[in-house]
């Protein structure tokens, strides 16, 4: 359903718990150039909530989430100006 | 922004300006001091205890916060030293003595008399770590270095390494040292301070 999104790097935090989601989201944007978009796979429930508001924390832009098959899957753009 | 609010400052609020109006722009003056304001991109931690399970807070909120864009301190003082020593797999322990919470990972309720029989400190910690592996949770190791890898400040305190009887050696590489006075001066410009 988001076939149209173009991603730059898949961070795989399935089976990870609290608070390593949102620390491999946070390594991978940090290599990541502005307007660049990381896909996030998790199955930690926290990360409904976490990578929200983190991505809001960031600046980042929450492009959508999605959960299939169990897995939450997040699309996150990196933003021009972070605040 | 604030080129705009100063212009309609100069003209009187019967040219136009409704109350909507003035409540949007005070919102959004709020919005631009809080993200200017260098506090609110800081956090300042204390972690004071050294078993296992007071170990997990410290590190894991601290990562957060620096994942969240924080520029992070984590300040070590009393038993929390444990936490950044290098044997800290060996110091770090649950004991269930004293610990009503501590049935949590036990199989079965135990009385009182019995969390104090020999062997059952190493048994809980024992308990505890297996529990925490099977659900995939961080061990201390690898919160440790990956506040490494995100750049949160460990710092020791140094009155209680010397009251302790440690040297600058017996902690992980990229520790700091400081006392009360430095750690309160990062403290007092960080909107969030928490004691662990």
């Amino acid at each position: 359903m988001n076939a149209d999104i173009n991603v730059d790097e898949v961070v795989d935090a399935r089976d990870l718990m609290c608070p390593m989601p949102v620390l491999a989201a946070t390594k991978a944007m940090r290599r990541l150039m502005p307007n660049q978009v990381i896909k996030v796979l998790a199955t930690d429930k926290g990360a409904l909530s976490d990578i929200p508001a983190w991505a809001e924390d960031n600046g980042y832009e929450l492009l959508s989430s999605d959960t299939e098959d169990g897995v939450l899957i997040f699309f996150i753009r990196k933003t021009e100006e972070q605040i | 922004m604030t080129s705009e609010l100063h212009t309609q400052s100069e003209t009187p609020i019967a040219s136009g300006l409704c109350e909507e109006d003035i409540r949007r722009i005070v919102r959004e003056e709020i919005k631009q001091a809080w993200t200017k304001n260098p506090a609110s991109r800081r956090a300042a931690l204390v972690a004071s205890k050294g078993t296992l399970d007071w170990a997990y807070p410290p590190l894991i909120l601290g990562t957060a916060a620096a994942a969240a864009g924080l520029e992070t301190s984590v300040f070590f003082t009393f038993y929390g030293l444990n936490i950044i020593h290098k044997d800290f797999e060996r110091k770090l322990k649950v004991d269930p003595v004293g610990n009503p919470a501590m049935p949590m990972p036990m199989p079965l309720p135990m009385p009182d008399v019995l969390t104090g029989m020999p062997g059952m400190k190493a048994l809980s910690t024992k308990m505890m770590k297996s529990k925490f592996a099977k659900n995939h949770v961080a061990t201390i190791g690898t919160l440790l270095n990956e506040a490494r890898e995100l750049g949160v400040r460990l710092i020791g305190c140094q009155m209680t390494i010397d009251v302790f009887g440690y040297s600058h050696s017996d902690f992980r590489d990229g520790v700091e040292f400081a006392g009360a006075a430095a750690f309160m001066s990062e403290a007092r410009k960080a909107h969030v301070t928490m004691f662990i």
